[in-house]
């Protein structure tokens, strides 16, 4: 009993048994058993055999691909999104309001809907691939529309990441750094940049999170060609209807591996973020 | 004089020049126009291209409607579920100090962090073939995977935070007090949760079913691998818009898409509502995801 005291501080609120008891029996039967499950199967084939199907070369070239678009799509939302974060927090224009909602559309929009409007944009025949098909640049069914659809889903994540620290931040500090005689660009290179780097690195690894994970928005766009363009959990698909299970599983459980790495990186971003800033973003 | 134009760009050092400012916001516009609004535009041109009557037409097929139907019975049992798990969840966190508090938290968040595909394959796993738990549930009858139980598990697994990441810090934001206030006025446990912590809670709550709701409708990574894509039986909606596509029923495709973006700006539309109107009701990091 003594323990168990230990476990919860005393309270007079009741239904703490209830509650805590549903959770993890809810969290468990959802979440826990069937990834244990997963992990259980791809270790199924034996230290060998999973390292044989995780460095099959087709399976590399896919998770190469997933990683390097996602790595591009995750950096080039860090620059615009902090921009766009900036633009609606700092200035004032009309139409603010209305941009400033538009934001989360890639939150709410199914990725399947999402994934077959890209294609219709950026196909040769598309409003933008006609343009752009005359200068013999393909966007549409190559590494480009991975990118591009990588982009759309990952951009609400760095904006409102950077947004609530950017509303936070005091003017104080850089009308301090003005008057002690320092130019408008040393202030944000200097002063505002530095402190809103944990909320920029944590945009960049949720978007990269999300991006490397993608399905549905990135298949329709991506062409899908082996070693080319071909994303790993759309590997994980055919492996499936291969009835493959234990190397479905084998990627799974690789990508699975990578997610928490980054998942770990970000907790520790932001713990950092809070030793040194006071915040956690 | 000639000091004045000079004077003017610095009478605010804590702001950019006019220039400046209208360039930044210009190219943040076009990028949002060019990623946001062009895919938004597109589905709904796409979906009208051959007119009105064959948008109607189309969404009034058999396999339409089905996928329509599923759609919604699916939310409709995963989103209660979801928002019962939330309810608990953030009372035993919010309301209570106990080890491990932060572990929880961070489990909680597991599923966003795994990919949709994945997310379908664990039940696959579970429940397949040469699985213990799926031949065994068969022999009773009971099918789970290509057919709905699958479905609803696939879509309760990725929308799992939601609610609960909402309601989280808002509750632990309210703390006890009007709890304990209750409580020692004489009410019971399940009074002081209906009649004061429900009520207080309303609007976070809200805001995590449009948002659970809006991710259980449109999921399809998860539901595409459980679902084994039965016609009239075991397609969602956005299944049904990738099979449409498919078969190059570009129309049909893109009219069932419509639907679907249009449940996406309604959400967008309330979310935003809700956060104009009772910002200070939701959680203080209600924006983040």
């Amino acid at each position: 009993m003594k323990g168990f005291g230990r476990f919860r501080q005393p309270s007079v609120i009741p239904g703490f048994g209830l509650t805590l008891g549903f959770t993890i029996t809810y969290f468990s039967l959802i979440i826990l058993v069937p990834i244990t499950a997963l992990v259980l199967r791809s270790t199924g084939l034996g230290w060998n055999g999973f390292w044989a199907a995780a460095l099959d070369p087709r399976v590399l070239a896919s998770l190469r691909t997933s990683f390097l678009t996602a790595l591009i799509a995750a950096g080039i939302n860090v620059v615009f999104g902090t921009l766009i974060a900036w633009v609606l927090v700092r200035y004032r224009f009309p139409g603010r309001r209305i941009f400033d909602a538009m934001v989360d559309l890639p939150f709410a929009l199914p990725t399947a809907v999402a994934g077959i409007a890209l294609t219709a944009i950026y196909a040769p025949n598309g409003f933008v691939g006609q343009w752009v098909a005359p200068l013999g640049l393909r966007i549409a069914y190559t590494p480009i529309g991975i990118t591009i659809a990588m982009i759309f889903i990952g951009l609400p994540f760095v904006v409102r990441t950077i947004q609530p620290i950017l509303e936070e931040a005091s003017k104080e500090v850089e009308e301090a750094s003005a008057t002690l005689g320092a130019s408008r660009l040393q202030t944000i290179s200097r002063v505002l940049l530095p402190s809103l780097t944990p909320a920029i690195l944590t945009g960049f690894a949720l978007a990269f999170a999300r991006a490397v994970g993608e399905y549905g928005s990135v298949i329709f766009i991506a062409g899908n060609i082996p070693f080319v363009s071909e994303i790993a959990p759309l590997l994980i698909v055919i492996r499936l209807e291969e009835f493959n299970y234990a190397g479905a599983a084998v990627i799974a459980t690789v990508m699975l591996a990578i997610s928490f790495l980054m998942l770990f990186v970000i907790n520790l971003i932001q713990a950092w973020s809070r030793r040194r800033y006071g915040y956690g973003s | 004089m000639a000091a004045r134009p000079h004077a003017a760009r610095r009478a605010s050092p804590t702001n950019e020049p006019l220039w400046v400012r209208w360039a930044l916001i210009l190219a943040g516009l076009v990028f949002m126009a060019l990623f946001l609004v062009l895919p938004l535009l597109a589905v709904f041109s796409e979906a009208l291209r051959q007119g009105i009557g064959a948008y109607v037409q189309s969404l009034q097929s058999p396999d339409a409607l089905s996928a329509i139907r599923l759609t919604l019975l699916v939310a409709a049992i995963a989103v209660p579920l979801n928002v019962v798990f939330g309810i608990a969840a953030s009372w035993a966190i919010a309301k209570f100090e106990f080890k491990g508090k932060a572990f929880l938290i961070t489990l909680i968040d597991l599923p966003f962090s795994v990919s949709p595909v994945i997310s379908g394959l664990v039940y696959v796993l579970l429940f397949g073939t040469g699985s213990v738990l799926g031949p065994w549930l068969k022999s009773y009858g009971i099918e789970i995977l290509f057919a709905v139980p699958g479905i609803v598990l696939a879509t309760i697994f990725v929308t799992f935070p939601f609610v609960a990441r909402e309601l989280i810090p808002l509750m632990q934001d309210q703390g006890t007090g009007d709890e304990e206030a209750a409580l020692s006025l004489g009410a019971s446990g399940w009074q002081t949760f209906w009649r004061v912590t429900l009520p207080n809670i309303k609007w976070g709550l809200l805001y995590g079913v449009l948002l659970c709701n809006a991710r259980a409708m449109g999921e399809f990574g998860a539901v595409a691998v459980v679902s084994g894509k039965i016609r009239g039986q075991t397609t969602t909606m956005p299944l049904q818009v990738e099979m449409f596509y498919n078969e190059y029923q570009g129309t049909a495709a893109f009219a069932l898409a419509s639907l679907l973006a249009l449940l996406a700006l309604v959400t967008l539309v309330l979310k935003s509502a809700l956060e104009w109107r009772f910002g200070d009701e939701l959680a203080a990091t209600g924006r983040g995801h």
